[in-house]
């Protein structure tokens, strides 16, 4: 067996391979339970169909969705600029904690621009949280992925020494909690008794926005460009330095309002543990999805159900909520093993003919 | 200043030091050949759950330090098979590694939360051990610090000095004038991989049966990202990953220092001390080295296919 | 029956075939001891592969090799080394980062050369025999192009060499070194090794080569004595009969000045960046400046600093009258410059990207709406007609650049630019690595363009093209710039001296003689 590189890029291959990545990781999937004494397809049963066999888990669904596809719309247009902004974690927490810290200020405040203004302070903090990289890659060259993980870290240290210290609830019995947000910070759910509130159709919003950016403007050709080889872009007279600043800050905005919906949200509160992980999953989703608008919905409902799985496990089976980070990582090592078959072709070793020797 | 303050803290930044140097030799190694891994934290934590799980079922610390190993090198496989034979985004597989990992190692020691083993007791070395000021931090150590020396020393004198050093140079640089020269490419890159599981995973055993003798999901609190980092600041150069474990070792534990002097800051605050003097360093050596021409492997992270 | 000469070595029917193309077909090539043999053709005829199967780097799919009369089947570079085969690549295969000890060092094997420092003194030894000096701690990307080359002569000197390979060797040599080179290769051949000698030019193998060997397409079409052999009749054997080469172009008429460079100078701004020191140029409408120069001697920054990539540090850039010193690429196009950059993947194009995209890669200037809305029917409409006014074979506005073969790739960027109506133009190789008929029509659509009132400036390694295509010729050396003077003033001796940084000017007796040998 050997690999050989193909004329052109397999378009087939491009929408094939996260569904095959998916089919190998059911199969895992089901070897794993297997291994672990549980029916293998049961188990498949409980982790991937049951938490959305009803209205009330499809409305959990989306839920999960909305967080998830808020950052990954912004990594979307990170990644295809080969900016690896591995921060939306930190952006997220950062812009939970902004949000968190002015929706406290405004538990007494009444009027229509509560809301916007929550929403806004959220996306700000994210947005500055980027902004440090951005800063960092474009003033000294400083490696975004190391600089945006730092962040990570430096900013869910800040979340727990806000909510052990200044923002812990005084009421709370001294549990690392702020106050519960008042009801009017709250963003208003879509339907009575579920928990899916308008941050959907922000994220759905978004989505479209940019679609029509990568599809339609120079700035979404720009930042392909850049993706493709800096180089070119800088040849070509795409300013670099600029696309940096401007992706880097819509991708920190995204995770904050993505945080915004979350907090002010189906937690109400700033905890701990805030994030499950959305930042890291997110960019799962940009890869499942093809980095395409339209791929990054389907695969943020497909990383949204690897949670709600997760927690179905839980409860049903009795598995540590850990095995949703095992699938996820599964999906991503499969998607890119299947990745291969876009650009090469595995064919078998062929046979060196000798033909007779001509005299010269 | 107090001498035995002073011991202290020197003895605790070789102990905190320890894992990164490990992980760094490791990463340094991969990436010298042309290699990025990403998945160092994951490497790390796969390493330090099967290391516990292992010494706590098997009774033994040995054990527990080669499965932690075989561990690393298993999961560094993984990311060696898609990233090199399947000639994969080297950056988006060391992410699936760390989340990966991740996951594993949580799923794995779940069961083993909150219980502890015996672990790894220091060794003083007599006579050396008395040397004023450095003879605790170099000499009154456990056996895993006394091989994380051994170890750099190792690589110190393969990279510098042996054939073998030059050959990963030269994969490193330009993969394709190697292949041309005859060289096996691949399984440089792969045996490179393969070190730095190795040595993450044994990073992992050191966290899990020695620092703090436990499993806990957070065991390596970023610790492969900062020797990721470290790697670029020492200029792929061995002997300054060794200053630079110590380096930031020391802004690990500069809580000591602080509580020394009767400070008392917010555990919170003062544990974003590493993460923040990672930024720095990293953010002086990248500007550094943008002025003066990049010490980074030439190929470093770039898919290779093997034109046949 | 007469006794078979001994060959050192015969390809039998070599023939390899890669998607979409067969890179060799059947191709046969005897070469005996101590000789010197050229393996002529030219671009995508088929010579890289059919030296990398030789060396072992490929496999053939059909068809045999022997070694001094034995049948081999070579697995690899090692084991063609071991044989006795030594090669000079076209692309150097040296790590820079590591010095001329070390690089030799991994090319033998430990046995061979024992310690590094015996291998030092080695180095010297055989570099002062063969007028190849070179010191031998000094880093690969410290040396000068020529002196890389002479690294990759001296490891082949190293081993028991009876076959040495030399693909294009002279493509970066100023003539000088050229002349030098042939030298040393006679030298070699006398003490008998052979030589494979691997070229597109003519007149280098007519000076050196006992017999050459011609491929086109792919296919042997003929093997001849070359002393013996008329210089139209090696021609058609390397283009074919169709081809109606010009080898003169008419003179282009100076207008106004458009592009005017005035003692700029350019600090390094990284460790492996040229100085450009006291540069003088001025770019007139109607005409073609020649700036010859071996690789590595400011040609990248110079062309950086009209794009718009790199800031002056003193000095002035006048275009159109206007100081341009602080305005980016996109006022410079917007003004009427257009570029045409060395790197065709990676720079000029990008090869995941369709042509229409790339089309738009510098259309964009005058193909975007407000608020930057592309209208992607527009832009590919004028990517169709590139497709179309410049012959380039492609599947369409939708087939990916790196589908593209070099040539075609070539016309297309060429293409773009010239349909943009720049009134400067700026051309870096443009024919490097192109096919002898799309370099034909670059150079035609070159001059119509010239003619149109565009100024142009050609920077090349290839001193044919430069005395095709040119008006007025200089050279580019260590980052300075040799007097520019009209090219009948300009024979190629002179042109060669000023390439070694010697901006002298020699004897205008043997000016008239050089000038008609010049082509």
């Amino acid at each position: 067996m050997r690999i050989e590189k193909r004329l052109q890029d397999s378009q087939l291959m491009v929408y094939l391979s996260p569904l095959l990545a998916l089919l190998l990781t059911l199969i895992s999937g089901a070897l794993l339970f297997a291994l672990l004494g549980r029916p293998p397809l049961g188990s498949l049963y409980t982790f991937f169909i049951a938490p959305i066999s009803d209205l009330y888990g499809l409305s959990e669904l989306a839920v999960k969705v909305t967080p998830l596809l808020l950052c990954a719309i912004g990594l979307t247009l990170c990644f295809k600029a080969k900016i690896w902004n591995i921060g939306a974690e930190g952006q997220f927490v950062f812009g939970a904690l902004i949000g968190g810290a002015v929706t406290l200020q405004l538990a007494e405040s009444e009027g229509v621009w509560v809301l916007p203004a929550i929403i806004a302070s959220g996306a700000l903090a994210g947005l500055a949280w980027a902004a440090i990289a951005a800063l960092l890659l474009t003033r000294f060259n400083a490696n975004e992925i190391l600089t945006t993980i730092m962040l990570n870290y430096i900013a869910v240290n800040l979340l727990l020494w806000a909510v052990h210290g200044p923002l812990k609830d005084p009421d709370g019995l001294n549990f690392p909690e702020s106050a519960l947000f008042a009801s009017q910070t709250l963003l208003p759910v879509l339907f009575e008794d579920y928990r899916v509130s308008i941050a959907i159709f922000i994220a759905l919003f978004m989505l479209v926005v940019i679609w029509v950016v990568l599809t339609r403007t120079l700035l979404g050709f720009q930042l392909r460009v850049m993706g493709e080889n800096h180089n070119a872009a800088r040849f070509a007279g795409f300013k670099s330095k600029t696309l940096i600043w401007l992706l880097l800050c819509f991708s920190g905005a995204m995770a904050g309002v993505a945080a915004i919906s979350e907090t002010n949200g189906p937690v109400g509160q700033l905890i701990p543990t805030l994030s499950l992980g959305y930042g890291y999953a997110a960019i799962i989703v940009v890869f499942m999805g093809r980095m395409h608008p339209l791929g990054i919905l389907l695969a943020s409902c497909l990383l949204g159900l690897t949670y709600l799985g997760g927690e179905m496990a839980q409860i049903d089976q009795g598995l540590p909520k850990s095995i949703t980070g095992l699938f996820q990582g599964m999906l991503l090592f499969y998607l890119l093993a299947c990745d291969l078959l876009i650009s090469y072709r595995v064919v078998p070793n062929s046979r060196i003919a000798k033909p007779a020797a001509s005299a010269q | 200043m107090d001498i035995s303050l002073i011991e202290n803290i020197l003895f605790a930044m070789v102990r905190t030091g320890t894992p990164l140097l490990l992980v760094a030799l490791g990463a340094m190694m991969s990436e010298r050949s042309g290699v990025l891994n990403l998945g160092q934290e994951g490497m790390i934590l796969v390493g330090a759950a099967c290391g516990f799980i292992a010494a706590y079922a098997g009774g033994s610390l040995g054990w527990g330090v080669l499965a932690a190993v075989v561990a690393g090198v298993v999961v560094s496989l993984i990311f060696a098979f898609i990233a090199l034979t399947l000639i994969s985004n080297q950056v988006a597989t060391g992410l699936a590694l760390t989340i990966f990992g991740t996951g594993l190692s949580a799923f794995l020691g779940a069961a083993y939360v909150g219980q502890t083993v015996t672990g790894f007791a220091p060794i003083a070395i007599p006579f050396l051990s008395d040397i004023p000021l450095i003879g605790q931090a170099l000499f009154a150590q456990d056996l895993l610090v006394y091989l994380s020396f051994i170890l750099f020393a190792a690589v110190f004198v393969v990279m510098r000095y042996t054939r073998l050093g030059l050959i990963i140079r030269a994969v490193g640089e330009n993969p394709e004038v190697a292949h041309a020269l005859g060289y096996k490419v691949m399984v440089v890159r792969y045996c490179a991989v393969m070190f730095g599981g190795a040595m993450a995973g044994l990073a992992g055993a050191y966290l899990s049966l020695a620092y703090t003798p436990m499993w806990s999901e957070g065991i390596a609190a970023g610790r492969g990202w900062i020797a990721l980092a470290l790697v670029v600041f020492a200029s792929w150069r061995t002997e300054r990953i060794l200053f630079g474990a110590w380096l930031f070792g020391f802004a690990s534990i500069l809580h000591l220092l602080l509580q020394g002097y009767g400070y008392e800051i917010s555990p919170n605050l003062l544990a974003m001390l590493p993460y923040v003097v990672t930024i720095i360093v990293l953010v002086m050596m990248m500007y550094r080295q943008k002025n003066q021409g990049l010490f980074a492997p030439r190929s470093l992270g770039q898919p290779y296919h093997p034109l046949k | 029956m007469s006794e078979k000469k001994a060959m050192r070595l015969e390809l039998l029917s070599l023939t390899k075939a890669y998607p979409g193309c067969i890179a060799n077909d059947a191709v046969s090539l005897q070469v005996a001891p101590g000789e010197i043999h050229a393996l002529l053709g030219e671009n995508g005829a088929g010579k890289s592969t059919l030296m990398k199967m030789i060396y072992g780097v490929v496999k053939p799919d059909a068809g045999q090799m022997t070694w001094n009369d034995r049948e081999v089947n070579i697995t690899g570079p090692a084991h063609a080394r071991q044989l006795g085969m030594g090669m000079v690549f076209q692309h150097f295969s040296l790590f820079e980062t590591l010095t001329v000890t070390e690089n030799i060092a991994l090319y033998l094997t430990p046995a061979e050369y024992g310690t590094l420092n015996l291998l030092r003194t080695r180095i010297i030894a055989v570099g002062d025999e063969y007028s190849l000096a070179i010191n031998p701690d000094r880093l690969v990307h410290s040396l000068s192009v020529g002196e890389q080359q002479r690294v990759e002569i001296i490891r082949c000197l190293l081993q028991d060499i009876q076959l040495l390979i030399l693909d294009e060797p002279t493509a970066v040599l100023t003539p000088p070194e050229v002349a030098q080179l042939i030298e040393v290769l006679k030298k070699l051949a006398h003490k008998g090794c052979s030589i494979l000698f691997i070229s597109h030019k003519l007149h280098e193998v007519n000076a050196l080569c006992d017999k050459a060997t011609i491929l086109r397409g792919g296919k042997v079409t003929g093997t001849c004595i070359p002393s013996e052999t008329s210089p139209a009749e090696m021609a058609r054997l390397m283009l074919g009969d169709e081809l109606e080469l010009q080898d003169t172009m008419p003179a282009g008429s100076a207008g106004e000045c458009l592009l005017a460079l005035d003692k700029i100078e350019v600090k390094p701004r990284d460790a492996f960046a040229i100085h450009l020191q006291d540069i003088q140029l001025q770019l007139h409408a109607g005409e073609i400046l020649g700036l010859a120069g071996v690789a590595g001697n400011g040609q990248d920054e110079l062309v950086d600093l009209i794009n718009g990539e790199l800031g002056s540090d003193s000095g002035s850039l006048i275009f159109h009258g206007k100081n341009i010193g602080n305005t980016g690429v996109q006022e410079r196009r917007n003004m009427g410059l257009g570029v045409v950059p060395a790197d065709r993947i990676g720079r000029g194009a990008l090869g995941n990207m369709s042509l229409t995209e790339n089309n738009l890669l510098t259309s964009y200037i005058n193909q975007s709406g407000k608020f930057g809305w592309l209208n992607w029917p527009a832009i590919k409409a004028r990517a169709t007609d590139i497709i179309a006014t410049y012959k380039v074979k492609a599947t369409g506005a939708d087939a990916s650049a790196k589908s593209l073969s070099g040539g075609n790739l070539q016309k297309f960027i060429i293409g773009r630019e010239i349909l943009q109506n720049p009134n400067v133009l700026v051309c870096f190789h443009p024919t490097w690595g192109v096919d002898v008929g799309a370099a034909n029509l670059i150079h035609q659509e070159l001059i119509k363009l010239r003619d149109k009132g565009a100024a142009i400036l050609v920077i090349s390694e290839d001193l044919d093209e430069l005395y095709l295509l040119a008006d007025r010729l200089g050279a580019l050396c260590g980052g300075r710039l040799s007097p520019l003077a009209p090219k009948a003033q300009v024979p190629l001796a002179q042109l060669g001296q000023w390439m070694t940084g010697n901006f002298g000017s020699i004897a205008t007796e043997t000016a008239a003689m050089e000038v008609a040998h010049a082509h």
